[in-house]
């Protein structure tokens, strides 16, 4: 397979054509030479080198071959006969191994040497080895040429496990052929996103969906720590948190290096590819190079397209009438059947850039563009990608869209639509019978009567007719048609979640519930956020709301905290941190307060106060040392306060019964008992409680969320006060005759608030907006109520009683306290 | 050209939606972030309305929200968002080859971009 193919053509030269020999018979080098031929067939003897025993094919169209859905003979660009006709000596299978400069010639592994005039050196990349224990052993394969393809096809006839290794274009491509020859397929990606420099995070979330339902497993920020053989063959792959998969085959599909091996010992100049001016020649006058291994203008490119553009400047140059080449703006597509997805250009948000998204749900699409300066930035396309060509001209045009700023995102043919620009103007033309809203089957005739019968506002049209109601998308619609039918008169909605969104809370909150939604990103699509990512106000909301929803199930989204609920401590003035450890009920011993005296010094923390919560905070700690004070109180049994948290804050209670003269019950044992069953609870706002032995009440429980006032016949339990900015007395929920009973209440009261209020909506408020009579009926008018939600408080605190800080003392995160570095400008050194 | 760029190590130890902080040594602590669209920054860390800690603040488009008070800071310029007024000190930054460099005169603080 591997001998030295030769295809000599007949001498019929004239000793007068200059040398041209070519290095690398791939896509660019062929295209050069064609577009050399194509100019001036006569001015040059070409002689074509190449690694590969065959001749020139298209190699992006491996992937289709991987898939079963070509085969090698449609994918050839130039049979034998072409390089004979055009009179071209292609040595293939015999690799180039030297240039020397001095004399011109270029030295072949098996020895031929071959003079020139000029050289091409179009290498292409080398694809990159993570260099993992296990990489050597046999079936680790890479995905580059016919060679690859063919070891993959091998496995794949014995069926069992292929896992890839890389997530972008070429690893996706090779998991979709290897699954559908029948393998069970696992890709492994280092980042949380599938094909991080083409998709943001919305296509991503969707990418991945879709390949899970194809039955890959997508392991999104795995990090490969070794791969496992036997007797020399690959048996696995293991991942640095321990993960392993089994494995018959290993495509390790990273990354590429330009292949500059060769130019480099030839003394050219190199960098991270072959350095070229914009005439592909580079340092040395009569030595050109092109395609993947070059750096142009400082950019090496891994797609084909820049190429062409190479290959033009190249022959214009060499055949004497040269025009330049200015560099390219690439567009990606995977070519994996059933999948679309597009992305060009800059999506990174840039100043002054606007995003437009449209999402819908029902059909899987999202689309973005990105718009600055009234020219078209960026695309990202997935599910629909039948505009991706019309985006990209707009884009490498740089033209002017201000005249379809408001159809851009609904594509070519609504743009091109002229009147049709102004989407009230396209409603209007609407037929009556229109469906408006998929989801529920409405049509523009009922939006418009239900208008009519007084619905005058978003919210009223949902709640009437229910267009709009479930995913959103049509939302854009009934906003027109309200606005032709109503004019000016139009009535705000409720307030909605934020700018990114057309739903308020509480919908948002039921939609997750109906819908089954699971993610920040899946809720994003199914319900037409219109910003790509969100902001700083709905991810945190909806991280709530999605914990909340699902208690063991979600994983917690640290990127959508507050740093205090993220760093686990409450950030000061000074970016210093405060520390404030649990003290159950107010009490403390002499081993707890020796431990913080200890810290506070340990750490030279400038100040110690006792807080109005009636514990000790500690101020001052940078956030590198934060995991040595927690390991510290740790060590004296003190967990997080959670004074940071959405979540339940202090139990604060008095002497009680056990000292106090006028003491009814043992106020301070019912505080620590609802402490430990509280605490670690995530919830909309922070969450305060307080007991007090008698109705002196010294321990505020009437400016508490859930306050308890004993009683001598029991237990009065209070609930929706507030100490805060606007001062609200608590209103009295029950009486009852049990700490048991206490107790029972205190959860599902909870509960009740962590299912329905707001995100940031103390008890207080909420209680104002529901009514207290609203959180009676929840409780009490079904005898059954108070146990299941209690129930399901229990449920979730499973989940949420671990403590915080000894997971980061652990070592859970800690790159979040760690400095990357540290600049020392002296020796301008980096030390870690 | 490759000395005028700092070497700060490899771009997976910023997750995406993270910063990480780079203390100066008689400079300005720089702020290194990671957006969700896989994009790479760096400022001074430091808010231009009091100083708060930029790398803390929660990062979303390419914007990052301060901690303390919530002003948004653009990413891309360092400008403040909105109706507030400020700027903050951009440093460049490149990523090659799966590695960020930040251009080391603006480290050092000689040349703020
Ligand atoms: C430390 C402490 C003051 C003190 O030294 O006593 C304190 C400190 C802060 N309070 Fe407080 N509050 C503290 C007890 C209180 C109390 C008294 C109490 O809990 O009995 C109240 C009134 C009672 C109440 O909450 O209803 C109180 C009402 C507030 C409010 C207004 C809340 C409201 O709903 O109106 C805020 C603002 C907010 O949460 O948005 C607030 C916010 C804050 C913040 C978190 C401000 C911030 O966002 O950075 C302060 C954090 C300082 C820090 O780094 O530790 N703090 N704060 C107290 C900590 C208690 C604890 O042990 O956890
Ligand atoms: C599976 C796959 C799918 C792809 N899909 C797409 C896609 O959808 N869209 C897209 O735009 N791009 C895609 N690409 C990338 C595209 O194929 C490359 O950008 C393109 O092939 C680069 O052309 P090139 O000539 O620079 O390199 P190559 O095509 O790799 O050609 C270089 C040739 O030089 C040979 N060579 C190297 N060293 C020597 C030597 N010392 N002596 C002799 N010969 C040598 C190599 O063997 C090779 O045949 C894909 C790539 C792969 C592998
Ligand atoms: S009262 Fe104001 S200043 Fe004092 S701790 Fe509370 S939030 Fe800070
Ligand atoms: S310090 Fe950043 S917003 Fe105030």
């Amino acid at each position: 397979m591997n001998a030295p193919v030769q295809f000599q053509p007949s001498d019929t030269r004239t000793g007068v054509a200059e040398r041209l020999v070519v290095i690398g018979n791939g896509m660019a080098g062929c295209r050069a030479v064609e577009e050399i031929l194509a100019r001036d067939p006569g001015r040059f003897a070409i002689t074509i080198f190449g690694a590969e025993p065959r001749v020139n094919y298209n190699r992006i169209m491996l992937s289709p071959v991987l898939a079963g859905e070509k085969t090698f003979d449609d994918i050839v660009i130039n049979t034998a006969d072409w390089y004979a006709e055009n009179e071209i000596a292609l040595v293939s299978g015999d690799p180039v191994t030297v240039i020397d400069r001095q004399t011109q010639t270029v030295v072949t592994r098996s020895g031929r040497i071959e003079p020139y005039d000029r050289l091409l050196i179009a290498t292409g990349s080398d694809p990159f080895i993570i260099p993992v224990p296990g990489h050597e052993l046999a079936g680790v394969v890479t995905f580059r040429d016919l060679d690859d393809v063919d070891k993959m096809l091998a496995a794949a006839d014995k069926g069992g496990n292929a896992v890839v290794i890389g997530g972008g274009l070429l690893g996706l491509e090779a998991a979709h052929g290897l699954s559908l020859r029948g393998m069970n397929v696992t890709v492994v990606h280092l980042m949380p996103t599938l094909m991080e420099r083409q998709l943001d995070e919305a296509a991503g979330y969707l990418l991945k969906a879709a390949l899970e339902r194809r039955g890959q497993t997508i392991v999104t920020g795995g990090d490969t720590a070794e791969i496992q053989g036997k007797d020399d063959h690959v048996t696995g792959v293991r991942l640095k948190d321990g993960q392993e998969f089994a494995a018959d085959i290993v495509v390790m599909a990273v990354g590429i290096r330009p292949a500059t091996g060769l130019a480099k010992a030839a003394g050219l100049d190199v960098e991270r590819g072959i350095i070229v001016d914009d005439h592909m020649v580079t340092s040395d006058p009569a030595i050109m190079a092109v395609g993947e291994c070059v750096q142009h203008r400082g950019t090496c490119y891994g797609l084909v397209a820049p190429l062409w553009d190479m290959c033009r400047a190249l022959a214009d140059h060499a055949t004497g009438s040269p025009s330049g080449y200015e560099g390219s703006v690439t567009s990606t597509k995977l070519k994996v059947s059933g999948i679309d997805l597009f992305s060009a250009g800059d999506f990174s948000g840039a100043d002054g850039a606007e995003d437009i998204v449209m999402r819908d749900a029902s059909r899987g699409v999202y689309k973005r563009v990105i718009v600055k300066d009234d020219r078209l930035v960026g695309a990202v396309l997935y599910g629909d990608t039948a505009d991706g060509s019309w985006y990209f001209d707009l884009l490498k045009k740089g033209e002017d869209i201000s005249g379809i700023r408001e159809a851009l995102i609904f594509g070519q043919a609504f743009a091109a639509g002229g009147a049709l620009a102004d989407p009230n103007a396209a409603v209007a033309a609407l037929s009556d019978d229109a469906e408006i809203c998929g989801c529920n089957g409405v049509s523009k005739g009922k939006v418009v009567e239900t208008i009519h019968a007084g619905a005058c506002s978003l919210d009223a049209v949902r709640s009437q007719c229910k267009a709009s109601a479930s995913c959103g998308s049509c939302t854009g619609l009934v906003e027109s048609l309200l606005k032709l039918t109503l004019g000016d008169e139009v009535a705000a909605g409720p307030k909605t979640m934020c700018k990114c969104t057309t739903f308020t809370h509480s919908d948002v909150r039921r939609l997750i519930v109906e819908k089954d939604l699971k993610l920040i990103p899946q809720v994003m699509q199914e319900l037409n956020w219109a910003t790509p990512d969100g902001c700083a106000s709905c991810r945190p909301a909806l991280n709530y709301y999605l914990l909340c929803a699902w208690p063991g199930a979600y994983i917690d989204d640290q990127q959508s905290r507050f740093v205090n609920e993220r760093l686990h401590a409450n950030i000061q003035k000074d970016g210093t941190y405060s520390v404030v450890p649990r003290m159950w009920g107010g009490l403390t011993n002499p081993k707890e307060l020796r431990a913080i005296a200890d810290v506070v010094e340990k750490f030279n923390a400038p100040m110690v106060k006792v807080t109005g919560g009636q514990r000790l905070d500690i101020f001052g700690i940078k956030k590198e040392d934060l995991p040595a004070v927690w390991a510290d109180l740790n060590a004296a049994g003190m967990v997080s306060g959670h004074a940071y948290g959405k979540s339940l804050r202090t139990v604060k209670t008095c002497v009680g019964s056990e000292w106090c003269r006028f003491g009814t019950q043992d106020s301070t044992g019912l505080g620590v008992k609802l402490e430990r069953m509280t605490w670690g609870s995530w919830m909309p706002h922070k969450f305060k409680i307080a007991v007090s032995g008698c109705p002196r009440n010294c321990a505020e429980a009437t400016i508490k969320d859930f306050g308890v006032v004993c009683v001598d016949s029991g237990y009065e339990l209070h609930v929706g006060g507030n100490g805060g900015i606007k001062v609200r007395a608590t209103d009295l929920l029950c009486k009852v005759e049990t700490e048991v009973e206490a107790m029972d209440i205190c959860a599902a009261f909870i509960q009740l608030y962590r299912e329905q209020a707001w995100y940031l909506e103390r008890t207080a408020p909420w209680i104002e907006r529901v009514g207290l009579a609203h959180v009676q009926a929840a409780l009490f008018d079904d005898p059954d109520a108070v146990a299941r939600l209690a129930a399901r408080f229990r449920h979730s605190q499973q989940f949420m009683q671990d403590d915080p800080w000894a997971k980061r003392v652990a070592g859970d995160e800690a790159e979040l306290h760690q400095h990357l570095a540290e600049v020392r400008p002296l020796n301008l050194e980096m030390a870690q | 050209m490759i000395g005028d760029w700092l070497d700060i190590g490899p771009v997976s130890q910023i997750s995406p939606g993270n910063a990480r902080t780079l203390p100066v040594q008689g400079g300005e602590e720089i702020a290194v972030f990671h957006t969700l669209d896989n994009q790479f920054y760096a400022l001074v860390n430091k808010c231009p309305h009091r100083a708060g800690p930029l790398s803390q603040g929660i990062v979303h488009g390419s914007v990052v929200t301060c901690p303390l008070h919530n002003w948004n800071i653009s990413l891309k310029t360092g400008e403040a968002q909105g109706d507030d007024k400020g700027c903050v000190p951009t440093i460049p930054l490149k990523v090659d080859a799966g590695r960020i460099y930040l251009l080391r005169e603006a480290v050092l603080g000689k040349k703020a971009a």
